[in-house]
C-alpha cells in the first residue's frame, strides 16, 4: 500500500512537472497575447466587422453594406488626395528627421562635457505638448501676419503661401513633426551607438580609418537593429500623422482644397462630422494595408543597405 | 495680462475642480447627488458671456455646486468634441453648449440629451428658438441667445473714403439688397484708403444663406443645394464683390484674428455675438460704430442652446444649472458683457436690455438697435441633418476661389462634387 501511494504521488509529480514543461512557458508570454488580443487584434477586427456595414457613429449598425464603403472610398477624389498627402508629409518628415537625428547622435557620441546637459536638451522639444508646438508653429507660418512671411519679406522675399500651397503647408506640418521627434530618435539612435564596442574603432583608427570611413564603415551597420525600430516607429507615426495637420488651421480638416488633409483627418471626417463610421473603418483599414505595405518596403531596404555595408567590411 | 490672468484663474478652477473630483471620488458613492458636495462641468465656445462672477453667484444660491466652466475655441471644436463623446458615451461636460447649425444632427439623437421641459419653459423663448431644439415634444437645448445682424463699420474709414460715417448716415447708405451693399463696396475701394471693404467671401455668404427658407435643404431634409439657382447666385455674386472689396481672410483664421486686431476691413456683418468677438480681437482699433440695418431687410445669424447629457452623473442638478444660466436675467447679464442677444420673450420688455449701451463701439444704444434688428428677421431657415457639412463644403469653395487656388467655375464644380460625396 506504501509503495502504492508513493507511486501515485510520484505519478502526480511527475505529471505536473510535465504540466508545469508544457504550460508554464505559455502562462508567462501569455501577458502580452492577451494585451495584444484586447488592444491590438480585437480593435483591428472590430474595424473590419464595421467597415462591411452601414454604420451611424451613435446610431450605430444599420445593414450589410459588403464592399460598398470600401468602392465609395476609393471612388473618392478626397481619398486618393489624402494618400498623397499623407505620403508627402511622411517623406518630408521622416527622411530629413532621421538624417538629423543620425548625425545628431553621431555628435552626442564624441567625447562632449557636460554629456548630460547636451542629451536633455535635445529631448527638451519632445517635452513640449504637441497641440501648444502646433498652435505656435501655426502662428509663424500665417500667411499674411506670420512671422516667417514677414521675416522673409524683411529680407526683400516673398511670401510662402503656407496655408494654400499643398507642398508649403506640407513642408510646415513636416518642420512641427521634425522639431518634436528628431530629439527623440536622436536619444535612441545614440543608444544604440553608446553599444557598439569601442575596440572596433580603435582597429580602425590604427588601420588609418577617417572618421568619416568609421562611420559609414562601423556605426551604421552596427546600428541595424536600432535603425530598423527608428524606421519602423518613424514610418508607422508619420502616416498616422493626425495632430499637427488637425490643428494647423483654425477648422482642422485639412484645408479648403484638402491640401494638407491627411488619411487620418479624412477618417475623421467621415466619422465624426458625417457620422458615416462604416466608411471611417474601411478608410482605417484601408490606412492599415498602406503602413504595412510600407513598413514592409523599408523592412527591406534598411535590411539591404545594413547587409552590403557588412559584406563590403 | 488679462489673458494670463483669465488663464491663471481656469487653472485655479481646474485644480479645484480636480481636488473636488478627488473628494468625490473618496467619499461615499451612495451620497444623495442633490445634498452633497458636487462639482458640474460647463461646456461652451467662443464667447457666452457666462463671467466668473455669474457662475460664483450660482455657487452662493447652490452652496453644494461647484460649476467650473470649459470654453473650447470654436464652435467647430466644440462641435468634434461632442460627437466624440457621445459615440463613447462618457466625457463630456454636466452641460454642453451646443450651436444652432448643429442642433439637427443632435435632434436624431434626442434620447441622449435630458428633456428640460418645464411649466414655466414652454413660453420663455422666442417660438421658432424652441421649436428647433424639441423634438416629439421633448426639449432637448435651452435657448441662450439668437444672432440678429447689423452692420458693424470703421467710421474712420469710411469717413477717409469720404462716405458718410455717423451711424444714421451710414444705416441711410446701406438700405438695400445685397447689391448696394456690394456697389458702396466698390465705392469705398475706389478710394484706395488700404482696407478692404468686408473680411472674407465666407462670412458675408453666410448672411446671404439666412434670409431663405430652404437654401441647401427642402424642409422635407431632401438636399437642393446643388440645384436650388439661389444658392449658385449667392456664390457667384458674392465672389464677384470679392475681388475688389475682400480682405480675403479665412474667418476665425489666425490671419483673420490678425486682421481683425489690426483694423484689415471697413466692414462686416455683425450678429449681436460678434461684439465681443470684435472688442475682444480689436481693443487697439477705436472707430468701430453699429448701424442699424442690414442688406435686404433682417437675419439671424447663429445663435445657441445649453444641452444637458444623459450620460452626466448629475443630470438633475445639470438641469437645474442650465435653465438657471438660460433664465432672462442672465441673458441680460451677458448681453451686457459680450452682446449675445437673448432668445427669451421675457427679456424684450426689460430696461436693463432695452436701455444697454456699449462703450467700445461708441456707447451704442445696442439694446436699441438689436431689438430692431431682431423685429427685422422675417424668415426662418430650414436647417437639416446636412447643413452644417454643406455649409462646410461651399465655405471651402469660396475660400478657393479668394486664395486664387481656382476660378469661380472650377470651385462651384468641385462644391458640387463634395456635396454629393455627403449622400
Amino acid at each position: 500500500m506504501a509503495t502504492e501511494a508513493a507511486r501515485r504521488g510520484f505519478v502526480l509529480r511527475e505529471s505536473l512537472g510535465r504540466w508545469d514543461v508544457k504550460l508554464s512557458p505559455y502562462l508567462f508570454i501569455s501577458p502580452f497575447f492577451v494585451v495584444f488580443a484586447l488592444v491590438g487584434l480585437f480593435p483591428l477586427l472590430y474595424t473590419g466587422w464595421v467597415s462591411v456595414h452601414a454604420w451611424d457613429l451613435l446610431g450605430g449598425e444599420q445593414g450589410w453594406a459588403g464592399s460598398g464603403n470600401f468602392a465609395f472610398v476609393l471612388g473618392q477624389r478626397q481619398f486618393w488626395v489624402a494618400l498623397r498627402n499623407t505620403l508627402s508629409i511622411f517623406l518630408l518628415s521622416a527622411v530629413p528627421q532621421l538624417l538629423v537625428a543620425t548625425a545628431i547622435a553621431a555628435a552626442l557620441d564624441t567625447n562632449l562635457r557636460n554629456k548630460t546637459f547636451w542629451r536633455m536638451s535635445v529631448l527638451l522639444p519632445f517635452v513640449v505638448m504637441p497641440v501648444a508646438v502646433t498652435l505656435i508653429f501655426g502662428s509663424m507660418f500665417g500667411e499674411r501676419y506670420g512671422l516667417v512671411n514677414r521675416t522673409l519679406a524683411d529680407i526683400g522675399l516673398g511670401p510662402i503661401r503656407w496655408h494654400t500651397d499643398p507642398l508649403a503647408s506640407h513642408i510646415a506640418i513636416a518642420t512641427m513633426v521634425n522639431f518634436r521627434w528628431t530629439g527623440y530618435n536622436a536619444l535612441i539612435l545614440l543608444a544604440g551607438m553608446q553599444a557598439i564596442p569601442r575596440d572596433l574603432y580603435e582597429a580602425a583608427t590604427i588601420d588609418g580609418a577617417t572618421w568619416l570611413r568609421r562611420f559609414f564603415r562601423i556605426t551604421v551597420p552596427q546600428l541595424r537593429p536600432t535603425l530598423i525600430f527608428v524606421i519602423i516607429t518613424a514610418t508607422i507615426g508619420g502616416l498616422q500623422i493626425f495632430d499637427e495637420p488637425r490643428l494647423y488651421d483654425q477648422n482642422g480638416l485639412g484645408g479648403e482644397d484638402q491640401q494638407w488633409m491627411t488619411m487620418t483627418i479624412y477618417l475623421y471626417k467621415l466619422g465624426w462630422t458625417q457620422l458615416n463610421f462604416g466608411r471611417a473603418a474601411a478608410v482605417a483599414w484601408l490606412l492599415f494595408l498602406v503602413v504595412v505595405a510600407i513598413g514592409l518596403v523599408n523592412l527591406a531596404i534598411t535590411r539591404r543597405i545594413a547587409t552590403s555595408e557588412e559584406r563590403a567590411t | 495680462m488679462k489673458n494670463l490672468r483669465s488663464a491663471g484663474r481656469v487653472l485655479g478652477a481646474t485644480v479645484v475642480a480636480a481636488l473636488a473630483l478627488a473628494a468625490c471620488a473618496s467619499g461615499s458613492t451612495s451620497s444623495n447627488a442633490d445634498n452633497g458636495p458636487i462639482t458640474l462641468t460647463l461646456a461652451t465656445f467662443n464667447k457666452f458671456g457666462y463671467s466668473d462672477e455669474m457662475l460664483a453667484q450660482y455657487h452662493k444660491l447652490h452652496p453644494n455646486v461647484t460649476v467650473v466652466q470649459n470654453i473650447a475655441a470654436t464652435s467647430q471644436a466644440a462641435q468634434d468634441n461632442m460627437f466624440t463623446k457621445l459615440a463613447a458615451g462618457s466625457g463630456l461636460g454636466d452641460v454642453e453648449a451646443v450651436e444652432v447649425d448643429w442642433m439637427p444632427k443632435l435632434k436624431q439623437y434626442a434620447n441622449l440629451f435630458v428633456d428640460l421641459t418645464t411649466p414655466e419653459t414652454k413660453t420663455r423663448w422666442l417660438d421658432w428658438k424652441t421649436q428647433a431644439a424639441t423634438v416629439n415634444g421633448r426639449l432637448i437645448g435651452a435657448g441662450t441667445d439668437i444672432g440678429p445682424e447689423a452692420i458693424c463699420y470703421r467710421s474712420d474709414a469710411f469717413a477717409k473714403a469720404g462716405l458718410p460715417s455717423d451711424p444714421a448716415g451710414v444705416a441711410q447708405l446701406l438700405t438695400g439688397d445685397w447689391n448696394n451693399y456690394y456697389s458702396v463696396g466698390q465705392r469705398f475701394s475706389a478710394a484706395h484708403t488700404g482696407v478692404a471693404w468686408f473680411d472674407s467671401a465666407g462670412a458675408t455668404y453666410q448672411g446671404l444663406a439666412n434670409q431663405y427658407h430652404n437654401f441647401f435643404e427642402a424642409s422635407d431634409g431632401t438636399v437642393v443645394a446643388t440645384t436650388n439657382p439661389d444658392v449658385k447666385n449667392a456664390f457667384v455674386s458674392v465672389l464677384n464683390a470679392s475681388s475688389t472689396s475682400s480682405a480675403h481672410l479665412q474667418e476665425w483664421g489666425t490671419d483673420w484674428n490678425a486682421g481683425l486686431a489690426n483694423g484689415a476691413w471697413a466692414t462686416m456683418l455683425c450678429p449681436s455675438w460678434m461684439l465681443g468677438v470684435i472688442s475682444g480681437n480689436g481693443p487697439k482699433i477705436k472707430d468701430w460704430k453699429i448701424a442699424n440695418v442690414f442688406p435686404n431687410g433682417g437675419g439671424n445669424w447663429g445663435g445657441s442652446y445649453l444641452t444637458v447629457p444623459t450620460q452626466g452623473k448629475h443630470t438633475a442638478a445639470a438641469k437645474e444649472l442650465a435653465l438657471w444660466l438660460t433664465a432672462p436675467e442672465q441673458q441680460i447679464a451677458a448681453f451686457v458683457t459680450t452682446g449675445n442677444y437673448p432668445s427669451q420673450v421675457g427679456a424684450y420688455s426689460n430696461p436693463a436690455l432695452t436701455g444697454a449701451t456699449n462703450p467700445y463701439f461708441g456707447n451704442a444704444p445696442i439694446g436699441q438697435i438689436f431689438a430692431d434688428r431682431a423685429k427685422a428677421v422675417s424668415v426662418t431657415p430650414y436647417k437639416g441633418v446636412k447643413y452644417a457639412a454643406i455649409m462646410q463644403a461651399v465655405q471651402d469653395g469660396l475660400t478657393r476661389v479668394e486664395s486664387k487656388k481656382q476660378t469661380i467655375d472650377a470651385s462651384w464644380a468641385q462644391v458640387l462634387s463634395d456635396i454629393k460625396a455627403l449622400s
